[in-house]
């Protein structure tokens, strides 16, 4: 993992408006995440939260290559995802709140935001677990003619999971437009990735006759350039793909999981901060190519943060659900 | 019901017919399960319908419960009204993630936003010489889980009526069948009719004893209450029809009305439905019972495969009889 990859790849097909349309959502997600962090600590948040910070160029990469209409399904560790397909911050913090203004009235909190409105099948606790929702969506667009792709999000942990090999067979018998994501992060938990999976990671998706690829999971147009070939071949009816994104999570597994020395290096965590931080060789990147100025980069910056600032003013003054609710929406 | 809109069916062409209906009333609905297209199950309940829909709506699968399940779930969330084929109830236990943390939890858990409409069928009951992983009963797992809805027919009829209800359904609806039912007769109107969920029916009146019975127990039940009658005792027999939701107002009037009550059931005696549904009746009929509400459920023993253990497993209509007699103290 210490091979540098210093800048981003050279592939570009993507308009100045929606690079930075990239930048402005990556910087969300990881400024989202600070403040998830400050809400942790400042002990205002109930539970914990599964940070993103340092694979935002996955979500980022390819939800800009997805309609508002096509269906995701994220993970525990999910609120880059959701950001990426376009949540809104207020409402997001306000559900880790376990507020009535929450995407989800306060009942999901951090590792169950849902969305339809931004095709957002929810974020999902049992690792693997939306593997078949993911897949059904695919079912259902394929069924209903039509265009729509859905993508499945989940960690490499998820690869343990049978379940989503039975989901890739389906996919695979039924040439369904469905993606599946793994985000490499090298750690399912506490353990790194070296001791949970056997074999080549590729091979899971090709022996069922899925096209797989990896990609550099830090360099967000790279994976934007693969995931819009994926999904252009889903949305062509030609069946599903599987997607190896190579990143890495930067904090604990979740944010209570501060002292990490018995399962990795603070070297390894300094290695990748510096040198292989999605948004740092995005900004060279841009800048380098003379894509967007520094200028330009800083005012999307401070814009992102006057935003989080308020997004998290509004979830912490609103209120809880009444305790009525509580036996509200069990059955639709 | 006039006699001449009424003819015999099987269980298993009731079953068959409320899915035919509702797939030519709704083009959404889709059926997914091992061999449930040209074999048409092995039991041959969905026979014909590939034939009448297509193999696009009667899907085969590969032997992935979790798999297809899972696929139902998804595709009910985004606007299918898939019906998952689980063929033997033992399987449901390879189905549990996607029913009990996925269907059940994703109307609640996003505070309301996507809804499951989606129906599993499956079996129960023993007495098919099958053994310990295809006889099994499982609906009590389900029935203990918010989110679901959990459906048990005993007639033709009810069969009918309760599946075309469950298509219709906003939730997950888990609807088992009796394997040993499938051939049973009964008439069934030639009008289109649904029956509403959590709505008892009681299948003999009677004035006392009550015998609330589910599923396979109705004939167990009504052949206990037959043998009853010869000695005098006029024995009333409920099927609540659906686990969840519960009638408990009919079973609580029926015990108050007979003042005994035996509860009879497939499952698992043992933290079975039997025991919640005595404790509804011990709770809201209490003072009007002359004996403690009496539970008669499966043996807690994994079902054997020999004819003459397997037989003691489950409750029969003259074990049935012997305990109802007792309890009205007659011996």
């Amino acid at each position: 993992m210490s091979t540098a990859v210093n800048q981003v790849s050279a592939e570009v097909t993507v308009t100045k408006e929606k690079m930075l349309q990239m930048y402005r959502r990556m910087q969300m997600i990881r400024q989202f995440e600070e403040q998830v962090n400050e809400l942790y600590t400042r002990a205002l948040m109930p539970g914990l939260a599964h940070l993103y910070i340092g694979e935002e160029a996955v979500a980022v990469g390819i939800c800009e290559a997805l309609n508002i209409d096509d269906y995701i399904t994220s993970t525990h560790r999910g609120h880059g995802h959701c950001v990426a397909k376009g949540a809104s911050p207020d409402r997001m913090f306000a559900e880790l709140l376990g507020k009535e203004a929450g995407y989800c009235k306060g009942k999901g909190g951090s590792m169950h935001i849902a969305d339809p409105a931004t095709g957002n099948l929810g974020a999902n606790a049992i690792v693997a677990g939306s593997a078949g929702i993911a897949t059904g969506a695919a079912f259902s667009a394929k069924h209903a003619g039509k265009k729509q792709v859905a993508v499945c999000f989940f960690g490499e942990g998820a690869l343990g999971q049978g379940v989503v090999y039975e989901v890739m067979n389906l996919a695979a018998l039924w040439k369904l437009p469905v993606i599946y994501v793994c985000e490499n992060n090298l750690y399912t938990e506490y353990t790194h990735v070296s001791e949970t999976l056997a074999g080549d990671l590729l091979q899971r998706g090709t022996a069922f006759g899925v096209p797989s690829e990896a990609v550099d999971g830090q360099d967000v147009i790279a994976v934007h350039a693969v995931a819009k070939r994926m999904i252009e071949r889903a949305r062509a009816g030609q069946g599903p793909s599987f997607l190896v994104c190579n990143t890495y999570r930067y904090t604990g597994h979740h944010v209570g999981d501060i002292n990490r020395e018995y399962y990795r290096s603070k070297q390894e965590e300094q290695e990748w901060k510096t040198s292989r931080d999605p948004i740092k060789l995005f900004t060279s990147w841009l800048t380098g190519q003379g894509q967007a100025s520094a200028t330009e980069l800083s005012e999307i910056e401070n814009e992102v943060a006057a935003e989080m600032k308020a997004a998290v003013e509004f979830a912490i003054a609103s209120p809880y659900p009444a305790i009525d609710k509580v036996a509200q929406d069990v059955y639709a | 019901m006039p006699e001449n809109a009424t003819r015999e069916l099987t269980f298993a062409q009731a079953v068959n017919e409320a899915l035919a209906e509702e797939m030519r009333r709704d083009k959404r609905v889709c059926i997914l399960g091992e061999d449930v297209a040209e074999a048409g199950t092995p039991f041959k309940v969905l026979s014909g319908l590939v034939q009448e829909f297509g193999v696009e709506r009667v899907i085969d699968t590969p032997i992935s419960e979790p798999g297809f399940t899972g696929v139902g779930v998804g595709a009910a969330m985004t606007g299918m009204r898939p019906v998952i084929d689980i063929m033997f109830g033992d399987f449901l236990t390879l189905t549990m993630d996607q029913m009990v943390n996925q269907a059940a939890k994703v109307h609640y858990m996003s505070g309301g936003k996507w809804k499951v409409p989606m129906v599993l069928r499956t079996t129960l009951g023993a007495s098919r010489r099958s053994a310990a992983q295809h006889s099994q009963s499982l609906h009590a797992w389900f029935s203990h889980v918010p989110g679901l809805k959990v459906v048990m027919p005993s007639t033709p009829y009810d069969a009918k009526g309760l599946l075309k209800s469950a298509i219709r359904d906003e939730n997950p609806v888990v609807f088992f069948e009796d394997k040993m039912m499938y051939k049973l007769k009964g008439p069934v109107p030639v009008e289109e009719y649904t029956i509403p969920f959590g709505v008892a029916d009681v299948k003999r009146e009677g004035e006392d004893i009550t015998l609330v019975a589910t599923s396979s127990m109705v004939q167990v039940a009504l052949e206990a209450a037959d043998l009853l009658e010869t000695v005098g005792i006029s024995a009333e027999v409920i099927d609540p029809r659906t686990m969840w939701p519960l009638d408990e107002k009919a079973l609580i009037d029926s015990a108050k009305k007979t003042s005994r009550v035996i509860v009879i059931d497939e499952g698992y005696e043992r933290y079975g439905v039997t025991a919640e549904i005595a404790s509804v009746i011990a709770e809201g009929a209490f003072f009007d019972l002359e004996a403690p509400v009496k539970r008669m459920g499966a043996m807690h023993v994994p079902i054997p495969f020999s004819p003459p253990l397997e037989d003691v497993t489950v409750p029969t209509g003259p074990g049935l009889f012997a305990a109802a007699k007792k309890l009205c103290g007659k011996n």
